[in-house]
């Protein structure tokens, strides 16, 4: 997004170096998106190539790389999201910045629990034979997904922004209680029917180093891009929260300036009316006595 | 006024506003036999429908439930009577709770009602020693989602796509309800041999889940709807 307006660039979230320009980037976000790009190059070296293919799984376990850091970096940004709605419901400032920290966590964190659930699909199919498998954590994690692209209707509901920034909060905070709940009876219910079905992760005790490595590069590289991601994002919702008191602001002036320059003239036509409401009035006083 | 006083003032409100307008027996009701039917349909064989029968009757009763909480809030904020309330100084708790009790007392009848439509049209059985265990259940499974529905209610209501977004955010949180209830009734009917002190782990479940919620609920209520 970019734009001239001069206004709109001072919506800094505690960005540093903010450059003269348009946009949300800045140095510091510039730095960190290259090092993104790098890590994510490293990850394919090293998911594609240089990690060797898994005895059982063959190919199909160099989803791993892609599939358990986004989990990963979705766990953290919805525990950054309840922290943020915590910090702005009980904070004394109620500053809408941790608001819009925790709508953009949110935001990558859906997006990323979907990578997952399609990955894992993938991954399910090649190595189970099925899609999906109604194990416990596979459940939990839908149920997870569903949970928090509710949270972000609740954030397009409407009103102000002190409003959505209150009900997100609450209901921010209120999803970080029905995890649990629902990871508990989603575990009772599967331990009844079945044993935990065996996740490729969990049988890897013994993993090789370099796989191991391209793991840890994985979550680096996606660490990084959620970094990038919510810099970004964050910055943006700014822009748009300031458009909308712009919006307003812009409307009531529009309104104001029709008025002016015929000043003088509504003045006067105002005051003939006024003199002619005086006088019906005083002819309506005269009829009546 | 006292909180429970006033909580007690609001339920008997919403339900002698359900009472005279028959909307819960004309309309609820028969919409949730209807949806025991066409599961029937659904499951086109007697064995599968005696089999699945208590979670069909949990299923019926969440979806009636979207019904009556959109109902329960669309006559409070139809004449702004929410905000007339909120400016008399009502405390917001005791309308929480006021009115997650009249949808308890709803959603109860609710069930009892459909448990006998599952008797009749499922070939349910309701054996004397899981009486107790049903009862204790029913209670339990009512309280949480009576808490539940009542601030997602409350959260949506006087928006526009309030109808979608209500299910969107009721379903994911009640499915530990769905889940522990469905095992609970099949323990206590004896469901594909299930035996009755299998139930029990999951009643703990549900007390836990309404006590969550409950006190979440009132504490989020206000906030939520000071607007």
């Amino acid at each position: 997004m970019t734009t001239t307006d001069p206004t709109l660039t001072h919506t800094d979230t505690g960005g540093d170096g903010r450059d003269d320009g348009a946009g949300t980037g800045t140095r510091g976000t510039r730095i960190i998106g290259i090092a993104t790009l790098i890590a994510m190059g490293w990850l394919v070296a090293f998911g594609l190539g240089f990690s060797p293919e898994d005895r059982d799984q063959r190919e199909s376990v160099r989803l791993l790389y892609v599939h358990v850091p986004t989990i990963w970096i979705a766990y953290l940004a919805f525990t950054v999201t309840a922290i943020s709605s915590g910090m702005y419901f009980f904070g004394k400032k109620k500053s809408l910045g941790w608001d819009r920290l925790a709508g953009a966590s949110a935001e990558i964190g859906t997006v990323f629990v979907a990578v997952t659930l399609v990955i894992g699909a993938m991954w399910g199919r090649l190595t189970w034979g099925v899609f999906w498998q109604w194990d416990a954590r596979l459940t939990t994690t839908a149920l997870m997904f569903v949970t928090y692209i509710g949270y972000l209707a609740v954030r397009r509901l409407g009103g102000t922004h002190d409003q959505r920034a209150r009900r997100s909060a609450i209901i921010g905070m209120i999803a970080v209680l029905e995890i649990p709940l629902v990871h508990w009876s989603v575990r009772l219910w599967r331990s009844l029917h079945q044993e935990a079905t065996v996740l490729g992760t969990d049988g890897d005790v013994s993993m090789d180093g370099l796989m191991l490595f391209s793991l840890f590069v994985g979550v680096i590289a996606f660490s990084l891009l959620y970094l990038w991601l919510v810099i970004h994002r964050t910055r943006v919702m700014a822009m748009e929260d300031l458009l909308d008191d712009r919006g307003l602001d812009d409307a009531l002036a529009a309104r104001r300036a029709e008025v002016v320059p015929s000043s003088n003239q509504a003045s006067s036509n105002q005051a003939s009316t006024n003199q002619a409401g005086t006088n019906q009035a005083d002819s309506n006083r005269k009829g009546t006595i | 006024m006292s909180t429970l006083r006033i909580a007690r003032l609001v339920a008997a409100k919403d339900l002698r506003i359900e009472w005279n307008s028959r909307v819960f027996v004309n309309q609820v009701l028969p919409f949730a036999g209807v949806t025991m039917v066409i599961f029937a349909f659904a499951l086109d064989a007697d064995s599968i429908l005696q089999r699945v029968a208590p979670g069909l009757v949990w299923l019926a009763t969440m979806f009636s439930m979207l019904v009556l909480v959109q109902r329960s809030f669309a006559i409070e904020t139809a004449d702004g009577a929410l905000d007339a309330l909120r400016v008399a100084g009502v405390d917001p708790m005791a309308i929480y709770l006021g009115k997650a009790v009249a949808l308890g007392v709803q959603l109860l009848i609710l069930e009892v009602v459909l448990l006998f439509a599952a008797v009749i049209l499922y070939g349910q059985t309701i054996p004397a020693d899981g009486a107790v265990l049903l009862v204790i259940t029913l209670i339990s499974a009512t309280c949480g989602l009576a808490a539940v529905g009542t601030l997602y209610g409350g959260l949506a209501a006087g928006f526009t796509g309030r109808e979608t977004l209500l299910p969107l955010l009721t379903f994911p949180a009640v499915a530990p309800v769905l889940i522990g209830a469905t095992r609970a009734v099949e323990a206590a009917l004896g469901t594909a041999g299930a035996v009755v002190s299998d139930g029990w782990p999951w009643v703990g479940l549900l007390v836990v889940f309404a006590v969550a919620f409950g006190v979440g609920g009132a504490l989020a209520f206000g906030p939520l709807i000071d607007e």
